[in-house]
């Protein structure tokens, strides 16, 4: 399998504070990879390098057998790559229509046959045209996640970078979210990189995944082995014991 | 149960005017509570915060409330003036809000928030503030409460802000606690230990609680009873132990939707929304 991405000895370092300590990953063409951990354990932060909002010090990245360092990306990057982010709330511009938000990356990138693809997009996400015309506030939380699903998906990557897509939803929206994430990588042959603190959401979603803890990955494993309790860390540990719910006593 | 009620909910309403007419959030709610644990399950827009907003006394002033009956401890809150609302809230009915970062006050320290939820409410010396509050800090195992206690909210992290709120919210010892998604802005590690540790200080301190959550599974791990909640109304009531048994497809279906370790079902089923459940 030939590898879509690929980073190595990843260090991010915000002044004094050290947030990715040599961090290597390799996700492979069309696969799903799992990002689980704690807040501050750096998973967001590895997501945001790979995408160039922050800029990394040490290290390599390699997307589809192109290098990049710091946080310059081209063009050619974002049309590869394309990022899902956690609150959908704060993501949307809240003064532009569905319209205009789902435009402005087709003019960045000289698309053609822009009313198309815009009617196309909103279809795929499962929203009509009348959603059009609407602001980011007439829209329910599951909508906008929709909405922003469907701007990453518009300029047609190859790599979906998703920062807790599902956390900021209702357990009932965040079932319609997963299912429309997966139909999307089946039909598109898609690789995604998804960062959760729900081990739930990650062992549905993902075929391997990495833990991390303390801006370090603690270990990387199959998602069977989470099934068959099949891991050295005791952290991970933790995490399932939490995923599975509160237990008295 | 014989005695009378902590709380008595009869068919509570609550409608918002809005431009294009009214929108009734919650339409005819009736429960009764104890000293006992009642998890209030439904997605966003169900009407369940609205339920218990209604009860502590925070529905915004244009909003229409009317209910049969809505009585705490033999106190109708309906007729209940705006002095006497006051006396009971955080006295005796307490809620705690879902995330740390917006329901703390920002410009003050957490000792000091604590001491002015405590002081509202008794006429005690400020050295015996601090003692209470620093003894309260410790009960929610603030391990180091002294220097919790000069902290500003923004220098605490969300599990920590989380523990001095329920510390704030149970330092006049509260006979009814509403908790509206106590954890959901939390790490799921970090979850967990907010959970036990309301749930070991509830049982401590024998208090009606009324938890509020759209995670059907956690509320039934926590709660004794659990009502549904669609559209503003109540879809099914039943004892947590029960929930394997639950009859309503929508209280079905808001178990089955999550994605669990172990089971391999694509697509994840969704959550069917049928019209005539509202009627």
């Amino acid at each position: 399998m030939s590898q879509a991405l690929s980073v190595r000895n990843m260090v991010v370092t915000f002044e004094d504070f050290t947030a990715l300590k040599r961090v290597s990953v390799d996700v492979g063409q069309g696969e799903s990879f799992g990002i689980v951990g704690e807040s501050g354990s750096g998973k967001s932060t590895l997501l945001r390098a790979i995408a160039g909002l922050v800029g990394f010090d040490e290290g390599s990245l390699t997307v589809s057998g192109r290098n990049y360092s710091g946080r310059k990306r081209d063009k050619e990057f974002y049309r590869t790559v394309q990022m899902v982010f956690q609150d959908p709330y704060g993501s949307l511009h809240p003064r532009q229509t569905v319209d205009r938000l789902l435009l402005e990356p087709l003019l960045i990138h000289g698309f053609s046959d822009i009313d198309v693809r815009i009617a196309r997009a909103l279809d795929e996400v499962g929203l009509g045209n009348g959603f059009r015309f609407r602001y980011s506030h007439q829209l329910s939380g599951g909508q906008r996640q929709r909405i922003a699903i469907a701007r990453a998906l518009i300029l047609e990557p190859k790599i979906l970078l998703l920062d807790e897509p599902t956390s900021a939803l209702d357990a009932s929206i965040q079932a319609e979210i997963l299912n429309l994430l997966e139909q999307a990588r089946r039909d598109r042959n898609l690789t995604f990189v998804m960062v959760s603190h729900d081990l739930g959401v990650v062992s549905h979603m993902c075929e391997r995944l990495a833990v991390m803890k303390g801006g370090e990955v603690v270990e990387t494993m199959p998602v069977e082995a989470l099934e068959k309790r099949a891991f050295s860390a005791d952290y991970t540990h933790r995490l399932l014991v939490a995923s599975e719910g509160f237990r008295r006593g | 149960m014989t005695v009378t009620p902590l709380l008595t909910v009869d068919d509570l309403r609550v409608t918002f005017p809005t431009r294009t007419g009214e929108v009734q959030a919650v339409r005819g709610v009736s429960f009764t509570l104890g000293k006992e644990r009642l998890g209030i399950v439904g997605e966003s827009g169900s009407g369940k915060s609205q339920t218990g907003r209604a009860i502590m006394g925070l529905t915004p002033g244009h909003a229409k409330i009317t209910a049969n009956r809505l009585a705490f401890d033999g106190i109708d809150l309906l007729s209940a003036g705006v002095r006497q609302r006051r006396a009971l809230r955080g006295r005796r009915i307490a809620m705690i809000l879902q995330d740390p970062k917006y329901s703390l006050n920002p410009v003050m320290t957490i000792g000091r928030q604590i001491i002015e939820a405590l002081r509202q409410h008794e006429k005690i010396t400020h050295a015996e503030a601090r003692a209470r509050t620093l003894s309260m800090l410790e009960a929610v195992q603030i391990r180091d409460p002294e220097r919790v206690f000069d902290l500003y909210p923004h220098e605490v992290s969300g599990g920590m802000g989380q523990r001095a709120m329920i510390a704030m919210m149970l330092i006049c010892g509260p006979e009814l606690l509403i908790a509206d998604e106590p954890t959901s802005a939390l790490d799921v590690t970090v979850q967990l230990e907010v959970l036990s540790i309301l749930d070991k200080l509830v049982a401590e301190r024998g208090m009606g609680l009324i938890f509020i959550s759209h995670d059907l599974r956690l509320v039934s791990s926590f709660c004794d009873r659990v009502i549904v909640m669609y559209a503003g109304k109540v879809v099914e009531e039943l004892p947590s132990a029960d929930l394997a048994s639950a009859k309503h497809p929508y209280t079905q279906g808001l178990l089955n939707c999550l994605p669990q370790i172990g089971s391999d079902r694509h697509p994840l089923p969704v959550l069917e929304r049928k019209p005539e459940w509202a009627a």
